[in-house]
């Protein structure tokens, strides 16, 4: 990674850089004002929206709206506010991404250190399958969870999540160990240690990076979907996407901007934490989704 | 049985062979194994069930009893609501491959001039990639209305005459959805280009520039072309983001006003849940599915063939 490119830029006059700070800077504006003005109207009362201007900082501080965003907001039929349905949210993710970035590191392994005929194919066939609309499989998922009896419920699309998490896992771990030295594996396979021995203590603790890009991955993925969860929840398993869509676009009563403001930060908040935390290995994940092979 | 013993040996050897070490080969398999099944049954058999579905007459729930032929897409494609979708579709997917595409390429560019900040700058042009798209879809939802959002606050400010109301007018209110989700993937395509300019041999510019070319001639006849790649890969991510469109939809203006935001994902779940068409539904899905393969699979194959 050396800065090439950049040698170019030492010669650009003093104009010339003042623009490209200035372009930058407006991007910056862009990217930032929605955050911005979710934030501000957050905390501002409703009244305020209404008769005010939305780029305006509150008057009157309130965080009222956050309270009932929380725990007081009509969502459906009851008054139940976010909180049931931002667990409901983190009891999907956190099996969900633990199942799939399991199965994808041992998946991985196989493919690249126990190689076989015709596993290219396989793997060929788990990658596309990251990749279909899933409206594909909307119908027959929702026969199969009725079958298993888990229509509308938590495990239900756990198992969703967990199963069509399992392409972009599986591709995370086999790139990542593809370029883990197979001399090693062999070596410890004459020294006679088994499959398993041989994934815990050779692989696995050289593995962090790639566990981390793809538990950040899955997670973002998980807890941001909305197709799955609003086709397969019932009133005690609505994650918290299709919770915050229903308080928002809900057509009774009086629209209360700044409780949805409020409701959509908290339903930003973990990804964006993650993001903020550790940022790095979040590009990782989306480079590595992108640039594939 | 005239097997000479060289034939014979290696079917002897595995014959030999302890139980524990033939587990030993398998274990492998047994191991990848529940992951593929889950995989072939999921996504390749549901494909298979959904084209099914398509050719059936299947109303609210699947009923493989009546077979219609090409019917579902027959009338899909006579569909006034499917017709719009795709013509959204297109609308949309021009504009945000595109758009994302310069604005990706030139931030890139300005961001890799030795700028101060950068450390800063690359945060705030990627986090909207973390939010889920019900959230941008709210913020902007409300952000673009007329009532209280950013035609009310110029009002506030004294600007009587502005007048922005995209996403309560039928034919502007795909363009609102087109900003919104320029927003959210625009710097993720920055950050690509910022990737593949770094990778850029340093030589090559050198050389270039010891010939006298300037700046902007390095960019656009040696840089550019390098990018290549990443406009392709930029090309099949946001094409593919661009026909799974759906929930910045359904939150931003749930296919309204009217119909003049529908998308064929939003027509999918629509016809099938909501009205009742359930064939007409699979057949809208393995339409999807046919536009995504035709641009990922020849990708996929470039890729995983030049590995070898």
């Amino acid at each position: 990674m050396s800065a090439a490119s950049q040698d170019v830029a030492t010669r650009n006059g003093i104009f010339a850089r003042a623009a490209i700070y200035a372009v930058l800077i407006l991007f910056a504006v862009y990217y930032l004002l929605p955050l911005y003005v979710m934030l501000v109207n957050s905390l501002k009362p409703l009244d305020e929206i209404r008769h005010g201007n939305m780029l305006a900082l509150p008057h009157e501080w309130t965080i009222a709206p956050w309270l009932s965003a929380w725990s007081t907001a009509q969502i459906g039929v009851s008054p139940t506010g976010l909180k049931p349905y931002f667990l409901n949210s983190v009891m999907m993710v956190v099996p969900a991404v633990a199942i799939s970035t399991i199965l994808g590191a041992l998946n991985g392994y196989v493919l690249t250190k126990w190689r076989f005929r015709g596993d290219t194919v396989v793997f060929g066939m788990m990658l596309l399958a990251c990749f279909i609309p899933f409206q594909i499989v909307l119908i027959p998922s929702a026969r199969i969870l009725g079958l298993l009896h888990l229509a509308g419920t938590v495990p239900g699309l756990v198992l969703i999540h967990a199963i069509y998490g399992l392409g972009f896992t599986t591709l995370f771990f086999r790139n990542y160990y593809e370029a883990f030295p197979t001399e090693l594996v062999r070596a410890a396979q004459i020294d006679g240690a088994s499959f398993f021995q041989i994934f815990r203590r050779i692989l696995l603790p050289s593995s962090a990076p790639i566990i981390v890009v793809t538990v950040i991955w899955q997670f973002t993925n998980i807890w941001n979907d909305f197709l799955f969860g609003s086709s397969f929840s019932s009133v005690d398993s609505i994650p918290l996407t299709v919770a915050l869509n229903n308080l928002v676009n809900s057509s009774t009563g009086v629209k209360e901007y700044n409780v949805h403001f409020a409701g959509a930060i908290l339903a930003a908040l973990p990804t964006l934490i993650v993001y903020i935390v550790s940022g790095r290995y979040f590009v990782r994940g989306l480079m590595a989704g992108a640039v594939k092979g | 049985m005239t097997q000479t013993r060289a034939e014979i040996a290696p079917i002897l050897a595995r014959t030999r062979r302890a139980p524990k070490e033939v587990l030993q080969d398998l274990l492998p398999k047994i191991v990848l194994a529940p992951s593929f099944a889950l995989i072939l049954v999921f996504v390749y058999g549901f494909i298979v069930f959904t084209g099914f579905l398509s050719f059936s007459g299947s109303k609210l729930l699947p009923d493989f009893s009546t077979w219609v032929g090409f019917d579902n897409y027959v009338r899909l494609f006579k569909h006034p609501n499917w017709i719009v979708s795709l013509k959204n579709l297109a609308i949309f997917s021009v504009l945000y491959i595109v758009i994302c595409s310069v604005i990706g390429l030139a931030l890139a560019i300005f961001l890799d001039q030795k700028i101060r900040g950068e450390g800063l700058l690359r945060p705030i042009y990627l986090y909207p990639m973390a939010l889920s798209f019900i959230v941008t879809g709210v913020a902007w939802k409300w952000f673009l209305d007329p009532g209280i959002g950013l035609e009310h606050a110029m009002h506030q400010l004294g600007w009587a005459s502005f007048s922005f109301r995209w996403i309560k007018q039928g034919d502007m209110a795909i363009y609102t959805i087109v900003i919104a989700a320029i927003w959210q993937s625009s710097g993720f395509v920055m950050a690509m280009f910022l990737a593949g300019l770094r990778g850029v041999d340093n030589e090559i510019i050198k050389a270039a520039q010891i010939d006298g070319a300037s700046t902007v001639m390095i960019y656009r006849r040696i840089i550019i072309p390098l990018m290549r790649p990443v406009f392709l890969s930029a090309f099949v991510v946001l094409a593919h983001l661009a026909i799974k469109s759906y929930d910045l939809v359904v939150a931003m203006t749930d296919g309204g006003p009217g119909t003049a935001t529908w998308t064929p994902a939003l027509f999918m779940t629509k016809f099938t849940f909501g009205r009742n068409e359930m064939g007409m539904g699979a057949a809208s899905a393995i339409i999807m599915l046919m536009m995504i393969f035709a641009i990922i699979v020849p990708y996929l194959y470039s890729e995983l063939g030049q590995k070898k």
